[in-house]
């Protein structure tokens, strides 16, 4: 399985330079959700009422940490197998794939993400978890992968349930995997979840739904992707994450540019 | 009109919830799974420079202790290098120390515990000594993007009152609040930190 997009440089359809030592993009804050955020209850007292101080970047920020295969297993990116005992899990079988790209369309190769999520029934195997849908002796419900030469992920795993939990009386959280990627600085770490099309659930979600930008809010929404599937085995669903891009340094000391 | 810029957007963060660890650190969700785990202590037996500890917890904005709080470090090794190819500085690479460690907060006490090396001096664009910090990352639910902030050294008096970012800063009294309190214990060398993520004493965050 593989989706070998050419990896060009959406601004100027040309093959993407190298990596640049500059900084990062200016992270547009309209996109993503307001830390204080009234409606998902807990940001209320975990949110800071001050300003964030801005700062350009520098080694700190443009650096991360860098991983490889020797970090992770095998079957890490199979949650079917990856914790099964004495057979497969029970649920909707689904690979879900996409690729890691910057802000400028560049793959981001290389790249660790992780991902953790609930069961079919919904139900976490954590141990802070008390929902009454039982656990699935079968699945663990985490994994990680390295993106390749071009950004592109895969794993495969069962299509988790809603469950509720308490904000308001009656609040179920849509079908959603949570998603961790690195890119190559730690400016751009992220973390997010990912939601499954069609899913009724998603409009009145008070999570989701603090994200101000419908189409921020829709870009977190994977799309049913038959060509993807597997006959007689698995369905698929498409998600793409996009990570901040970054700049080549232009004059700042260099004046010799690039 | 104008003719579009093509640049894609970043993708929207959402919160980590209260079952990170299940995802990032299995073994605290309470089950074994991968072969190899990420964890909180930075050092290998090889690893150059001074051992500390750095401890604290993250206060909501009534002062309670958060107890299911993930934070990430990233660091340069004691000579004040990256292990990561955007750093051309010229201090030398330590090949058992990778910079960067996760650590989820105790789900009693809410204490956060790193293993790690005190950082050297690092160096900014325009050729400023950046005092010895670590960079943090702080995630939970009811956090709904990632918070970045700064861990500094209380003994590094003089290059704390020299750092471009401390500088930075508007209200000197603000300043305090990334300067984590060095105490020995037992032998061992141990920075204290509180972050506060609201209130009076509400730690500085940045913007990176």
């Amino acid at each position: 399985m593989s989706a070998q997009a050419a990896d060009t440089d959406v601004r100027h359809n040309r093959p993407a330079p190298s990596f640049g030592d500059g900084g990062f993009f200016q992270r547009d804050r309209s996109i993503h959700p307001p830390l204080h955020a009234p409606g998902y209850k807990s940001s209320v007292l975990r949110s800071p009422r001050q300003a964030l101080l801005s700062l350009e970047s520098s080694v700190s920020e443009i650096t991360g940490p860098v991983f490889g295969h020797n970090d992770i297993g095998p079957l890490d990116n199979d949650l079917i197998k990856n914790y099964a005992k004495d057979g497969d899990p029970v649920g909707e079988r689904i690979v879900v794939h996409g690729r890691v790209l910057d802000e400028t369309g560049r793959g981001v190769p290389n790249t660790l993400v992780e991902f953790w999520q609930a069961n079919a029934g919904g139900r976490y195997r954590h141990k802070k978890d008390t929902y009454l849908a039982p656990i699935d002796p079968n699945f663990g419900g985490c994994g990680r992968a390295l993106t390749d030469a071009s950004g592109y992920y895969y794993f495969r795993t069962v299509k988790p349930g809603p469950y509720p939990w308490r904000n308001f009386v009656n609040s179920w959280r849509p079908a959603h995997i949570h998603f961790s990627v690195f890119g190559s600085g730690f400016a751009q770490r992220l973390i997010t979840q990912m939601y499954f099309e069609g899913d009724p659930l998603i409009p009145v979600c008070p999570i989701l739904t603090t994200i101000p930008d419908p189409e921020a809010l829709s870009r977190l929404v994977a799309s049913l992707d038959l060509n993807a599937s597997l006959p007689l085995d698995s369905l698929a669903y498409r998600f793409d994450i996009v990570l901040r891009g970054s700049r080549s340094t232009f004059f700042e000391n260099r004046p010799e540019g690039n | 009109m104008v003719q579009p810029l093509n640049y894609l957007k970043e993708t929207a963060s959402q919160t980590a919830g209260p079952y990170v660890h299940i995802g990032l650190i299995p073994g605290m969700a309470g089950f074994d799974i991968f072969e190899k785990n990420f964890t909180n202590v930075l050092v290998g037996p090889n690893t150059k420079g001074e051992r500390i500890t750095i401890e604290g917890r993250v206060l909501d904005g009534t002062g309670t202790p958060l107890r299911d709080v993930l934070l990430e470090i990233w660091q340069a090794n004691a000579a004040g290098r990256y292990n990561h190819p955007a750093d051309r500085s010229s201090g030398e690479l330590d090949a058992d120390f990778r910079g960067w460690g996760r650590a989820g907060s105790d789900f009693e006490s809410g204490l956060i515990t790193f293993e790690t090396i005190k950082p050297g001096v690092t160096t900014d664009k325009a050729g400023r000594r950046c005092a010895p910090h670590v960079n943090v990352w702080i995630v939970a639910r009811g956090i709904n993007i990632g918070l970045n902030t700064r861990l500094y050294f209380s003994d590094e008096e003089a290059a704390n009152a020299a750092d471009p970012v401390l500088n930075l800063i508007d209200q000197p009294a603000r300043r305090s609040t990334l300067i984590a309190t060095r105490n020995e214990r037992g032998g061992k060398t141990v920075y204290s930190f509180t972050i506060n993520l609201q209130g009076p004493e509400e730690t500085v965050f940045l913007d990176v």
